[in-house]
Formats: structure tokens, sequence, C-alpha cells
């Protein structure tokens, strides 16, 4: 176990290396293992092992076998694991797994490698499946750049604002409708000592695409700043760009969460929950986890939309969606399974099973007008509707974009660029550096990119 | 060994009227260790290969189409990014930190456990402990247990005391790292000296007390002497280790503020850029550093070993 866990970067490395090296060569058998093992009865799915997937796989024999006679393989790996997968199968074109779960980042990229099968034609057929039903933004955001559909949500989440409605009553406090950012910064200082120890606000400062990247972005769409230019000029040491990070740095700064460098989504919601800090800017989800029976804070959170400057809205657009191989031999059976996984009554299925808050919510209209889940997450589920509604996936910010995306660029590059220039952020909250000279070296880092891409 | 030398000496009268049959005799006694002797090959040396034919392509797993054979420059990238370069200097500062650190806590735990007093055992098991922790759970704990500047258990002392609430990661984020290490490989430094003393002559110590040696004295001109192999050996091990240590880096900084070493680097070329050519270049030159290390180590354990057979 020691040595094991030790070598990991070199041992995964080798395997991975071996993995991708050999794929080709075994590509031929699986094609044709799957025409005997996954061509009759049966689907082979590859996902993440978040709690909303495990559910649906405990939930599957029972309901879906037995309805339809198609059985379900599952592999389920860790969200690392099973990006790496998911690209290797479908870059090859195995054909090893039939379906996969994709987020909204990687569908329009592996739609454009060719490696997904469109849904448009299986959507048409099945009007039961009601796909008008799941949001604009979800479906803008799963459509490849031929116009075509190329996955369905399973569940999806914004990003929104988070308060405390006592601590804000206490110092008299008043929240507005749709904050601005000045506002928020202007209520930070204020909450900011409200108790012993509780700062103002919680930003996430962790190095990471994922992490500090996602909310600094929509605070940079939101300053009238960019990433890229339609041209793909990088634009990181703009005017608007460096003015929203030193407003994030220091808001983060002045009145953030000690350790704010170290902090990324599980910190700021222990920050919150513990009485930490007053306020939270970060995904719709967390709210499940703070109206949680157990939570300590358990009501007495308010939700505000993603606070903005130069636009109508800010937040945020994520989701976890199915996309089908192209090289499956399964399609058929493969889209029986997805639209059941993604429709109505799979949701009502949870609700009557294992409640309601454990539904995988986030993706249709329907889900909001349901009385019983209007019952159990009253308190933010109209704030995340609205939130993921008034997202625009394609045109966030105040310029046209070369790629959709709102708190991320959607090309390959994105995830390395994000990371590095996540970790020159991270030191300007550490103090260790100003915000000019983690711009500039940002800067350089994103020419390459454009270098690559101008003129493409 | 019997076996080995009993073979031709069995295969001999046959030898004289029958050449392929001592070969076959010989294939024969080698036949069982092939399927071990291949399966180490296939689950080894294989993916190793496949690594070593990788690193000379520029390969994107999101480019399928784009892949090529581009000769060394992966290596030329790898030796010319800055970031790398820092992430080699990073590793260096945080193994030799680490180690010498860890040696010298070592020997002093391992000189005061060599002492009998009561509860000897319970102590000892007490001060092994962190070396059993799993390394990633470690670092969690470093992170959140104690560095956590709202929760942790540091500054929970320094409040309760009056005392300021520094920001322990973002401060001395290297420092930081290096800390949770050292806490985790003090036991097993102090293990391997611990032995060393023991295996001390103790007639020589008291012949040295006879002849008026102060415990200084015996500590410089006999211990110290009779230690070095064991500090060389528990130096090299514990370099092997740390320069491949990737959880506490990933966990406690994320590689941010400065902390990223080269086994970060690499997971960050191949998990997040997606360069499989990049990172198995970047992977095969860990590979020989290592290698380079290991090869010292070796040399070390096995003259370490000579004199304990010529000492018997």
């Amino acid at each position: 176990m020691r040595t094991q866990s030790r070598r990991r970067p070199r041992v995964t490395l080798a395997m991975a290396a071996a993995g991708t090296l050999l794929a080709p060569l075994l590509s031929g058998c699986w094609v044709g293992a799957g025409g005997s093992g996954s061509g009759g009865d049966s689907v082979n799915v590859l996902m993440v092992n978040n709690p909303q997937m495990v559910e649906l796989q405990k939930l599957t024999a029972a309901h879906f076998t037995k309805e339809t006679g198609i059985r379900v393989n599952f592999t389920v790996l860790p969200e690392n694991d099973v990006r790496d997968k998911i690209s290797q199968d479908f870059a090859n074109q195995a054909g090893q797994y039939d379906v996969a779960t994709l987020s909204n980042y990687e569908i329009p990229i592996y739609a454009r490698n060719g490696w997904l099968h469109e849904m448009n034609s299986y959507v048409a057929k099945d009007p039961s499946y009601d796909e008008k039903d799941v949001l604009k933004p979800m479906r803008q955001s799963l459509t490849g750049d031929d116009g075509k559909l190329y996955g369905q949500p399973f569940y999806g989440e914004s990003s929104f604002l988070m308060y405390r409605k006592d601590v804000f009553a206490a110092k008299g406090l008043k929240m507005p409708a749709h904050p601005t950012w000045d506002q928020v910064a202007d209520l930070a200082a204020k909450a900011d000592g409200a108790k012993s120890g509780m700062k103002g606000i919680c930003l996430r400062g962790l190095p990471g695409w994922g992490e500090i990247m996602a909310p600094l972005t929509t605070v940079v769409n939101t300053f009238g700043g960019t990433w890229f230019d339609k041209d793909w000029k990088a634009r990181l040491t703009d005017p608007a760009f460096e003015k929203a990070t030193k407003f994030y740095v220091g808001l983060v700064r002045a009145h953030g969460e000690s350790g704010a460098p170290q902090s990324g989504f599980a910190e700021c919601l222990n920050n919150l929950t513990q009485g930490k800090v007053a306020m939270w800017y970060d995904a719709t989800s967390a709210a499940g986890s703070l109206e949680a029976d157990k939570s300590p804070v358990k009501g007495r959170i308010g939700y505000a939309p993603a606070p903005v400057e130069k636009t109508e809205s800010s937040g945020w657009l994520y989701t976890w969606a199915w996309g089908i191989q192209k090289a499956s031999h399964n399609t058929d059976k493969a889209w029986k399974f997805v639209s059941w996984a993604s429709s109505k009554g799979y949701e009502q299925l949870v609700g009557d099973t294992s409640g309601w808050s454990n539904v995988p919510a986030g993706k249709r209209a329907s889900t909001y007008e349901n009385p019983d889940y209007r019952a159990e997450a009253g308190a933010f589920q109209e704030m995340t509707r609205e939130a993921i509604e008034n997202t625009r996936p394609n045109d966030p910010g105040v310029q046209p974009r070369p790629a959709p995306g709102i708190q991320f660029v959607g090309i390959p590059e994105f995830t390395d660029l994000g990371t590095k220039v996540s970790q020159e952020i991270s030191a300007a909250i550490a103090g260790r550096q100003s915000v000019e000279s983690a711009l500039k070296k940002s800067q350089k880092l994103a020419e390459q990119i454009s270098e690559e891409y101008e003129g493409r | 060994m019997t076996a080995t030398t009993a073979a031709p000496v069995a295969a001999s009268p046959a030898h004289n009227v029958k050449q392929p049959s001592a070969r076959l005799r010989a294939w024969a006694t080698r036949a069982p260790l092939l399927p071990a002797l291949i399966f180490m090959i296939a689950v080894t040396q294989l993916p190793f290969v496949a690594t070593l034919v990788i690193s000379f392509f520029d390969w994107n797993a999101l480019y399928p189409k784009a892949r090529e054979f581009t000769g060394v420059d992966n290596y030329q990238q790898v030796l010319t990014d800055a970031d790398l370069r820092h992430s080699v200097w990073t590793t260096i500062l945080l193994t030799v930190a680490v180690v010498l650190v860890s040696l010298v806590l070592g020997l002093a735990l391992a000189l005061l456990l060599d002492r009998k007093f009561p509860g000897r055992g319970v102590v000892r098991t007490l001060l092994i402990a962190p070396f059993l922790v799993v390394p990633v759970a470690a670092a969690l704990l470093w992170k959140h247990v104690l560095y956590n500047p709202e929760y942790g258990l540091l500054n929970g002392l320094l409040h309760y005391v009056g005392g300021p609430q520094p920001d322990w990661i973002s401060n001395t984020p290297l420092l930081a790292v290096e800390a949770s290490l050292v806490w985790q490989w003090t036991p097993f430094m102090m293990l391997i000296l611990l032995a060393g003393l023991q295996s001390r002559d103790h007639q020589q110590m008291e012949a040295a007390r006879v002849d008026g040696a102060s415990n200084w004295q015996i500590f410089v001109y006999l211990t110290l002497p009779h230690l070095r192999r064991y500090l060389e050996l528990g130096a090299l091990l514990g370099s092997i280790y740390i320069v491949q240590n990737f959880d506490a880096v990933f966990t406690i900084t994320s590689g941010g503020l400065g902390t990223a070493n080269l086994p970060y680097t690499v997971y960050q070329s191949f998990y997040q850029a997606h360069e499989n050519g990049l990172a198995s270049a970047a992977g095969v030159l860990v590979v020989i550093g290592s290698l380079i290390i290991a090869t010292f180590a070796l040399r070390v354990v096995s003259s370490l070993f000579r004199e304990e057979v010529s000492r018997a």
C-alpha cells in the first residue's frame, strides 16, 4: 500500500501509457466482443462516482432492466480516472463503452473530434422523453459546432450568492434582489467581524481550473473581460480582466476567509456551515448541504443571484451529461438507457424511493413545478432555476467569444492553461506577488495558445 | 543451489551421448521460473517501453489526429521549460530538507529510545505511528486539523494563549509541506538508527567507559562512526521515496505557491494538459533520476550486508 501510493505518478503514467498504446491493437477484439457481449441485451456505461450516479446504479436493475430487458454494465470511477478512461476509449473509438458521463466542457470538444453520436434523431422519435422540457442553456451547452445535440443532462448547477440571513438582520444589512459586486464588497466589509471570528465572504482561492478559476472567470465576464477575443487574441492584461482580478483578490484579502489560497468548494462549505463567514459565492449545489437536516445553519441562509457589474447575469453553468460513443454498435439501446436516466419518470422514482432532496435536479423545468420537490427544496429551488435559466453558455460576457463556456474556455488546452494561471492568482491572494505580475505571466501562457489558434 | 549444481553432474554422462538433452535439461530446470519472469516483464517492462516510445511522440489525447513522431523534442521541452526546471529545484530542496531534518530528529529520538525506562514499548509504538498513516491521510490531517487558520489545532492553541493567528500554508508553503513530511519520515529514520544503536558492541562501550571516556566522547568516537552506514542507508532510502512524493504537495497546496515538485508537474501535464508525450518524457527523466539515486542506495545496502556478514 505504502510503496504503491508513493509511486503513483510514475506507475499510473506507465500503466496509462501502456493502455493508450495497446488500445488500438485491442480495439479489434473489443469490437468483436461487443458484437456478442454488449450487442445482445446489454449496454456498457462508464460513469463518475458522484452520489447521484451511485443512486442510479442501485435503481437500474430493479426498474430499467425489469421494464426493458436491457442489462446495464456499470463501470464507476473517480472523476480524474473517469476522464482519463473516457478520453482513451473515445479517442480510439474502441467502442468498449456505449455511454459515458461527460461534462459540458467536454461534450463540444468530443463532438468536434467526431467521437459522439448525435441525439437529434432520437429526440425527434421519442416524444415521451419531452426534450423541450430540458432547460434551454443546458441544451445549448450540449450542442456541437454543427448545431446538433450530443448529450443529455443528468443533473446541472449554476452559481449564486449565499448569505446568513440572521447575521444580516442583526447588523441591519439588506441584500438587494439583484446585487452588484460593488454592493457585495460593501456588505462584506460591514459583515466582517459581525460575530467573533466571522469574515465577510468566502471566495475560492485554491489553485485548479475547476476551483478558483470558475468563480473568478464569472467575475471577469461581468466586469467586461475575457480570456480570448473572437480572433483568439489573449486578453488577460486588458484593463477589464485586470480590474476584475484585482477586485476579486482585493476582496478576499481584505474581507475573505483565512487560508484563502488553500480554500476550495469543500473548505468554503465548512466555513459557512461553521459560522466563519457571512456570505459565500459558489455552486448552487452547495445549498443542498447547507439545508441538510444536520446542518447548523439550516434555514438561516438567504440566496441571491450571482452578483453582476456589466452583464445581466453572471452565474456559471456546469452539468454532468450522457454521451453516446459513435463507434457503439448499440446506439438504440444506449439511447433507451440515456432517455430513462434523464427522464421525468426517473426523477419521480428517486423522489419516491429516497426523498426529493436526492433528485438529480437542475436540468428540467418540470422538476421545479413539482409540488413535492418545491416542498423539500423550497429555500433555494426558485433561485437555482433562475440562475440556470439566465445563463448564456455561448455569450457570457460583453463581447463575442471564440469558444463556448462561461467559467471555462471550451478548448482542450484550457484545463492546463487554467490550472497554471490559477497558481499565479493563488500566489497573488497569498500576497507573494502583485496581481499585475500574476497576469503578465498568465498572458504569456495564453499567448502560446493564441498562436496555435489564430487563423485556424 | 543444490538443484543447479546437481543438474550438470547428472547431465554429464548424457552429454557424451546426445547433446540436445543437456540443453533440454537446462531448460527444464529453468521452466518453472518462466511464468513469473514473463509476468514480471509484462507488467513492469512493457509499460516502461511503451512510455519510452510515447515520449518520442507529439501526442495530445484530445487531438488524436495530430499524433506524430517528434524525436527528442519532448525532452528538449522538458529540460528548457522554466516551470519544470523550477519543479526540479523544488524537488531537490524538499528532499534534502526533509531527509536532513528527519535524520537529525530520528537520531535524537533513537538515542532516547535506546535507554531503558518504564513504558519504552508504548513510547516506541506511539513514535512509529506517523509512519504507518496512509500518506494522503497524513497530508489531509496536516492541512485541515493542524494548519487550517479557521479551525486548525495550531491556531486554536495560539488563540487560547492570545497569540497571533498566522496563515501557515500561505506564509510558508514549502516549509508547511516539509514539516508534514518530516513528521512522517522521522519514525522511519528513527527505526533504522535504533537498529544501528542496538547492534553496538557493549563490551567496547564498557571498555571505553573504563578507560575514562565521557559520554560525549563515546558518542562522537564510537557511536557515530558505527552509525555511519545506517545514516547513509536512511538518507538514501528516504531520498528515493521523498523524490517521488506526490500526496503532500497535491493535498496541502495543490502545487500552488511554488511548491510543485517533479511528480506533481508530471501529473499535471498528463491529467490536465493531456500531453501524453510530454508527460512520458518527464516520467522517463524521473525514472533516470531515481535510478541514479537507487544505484548508490543499492551499493550502500550491499556494502552494509558485506560488513554484517564479515563481522558475523
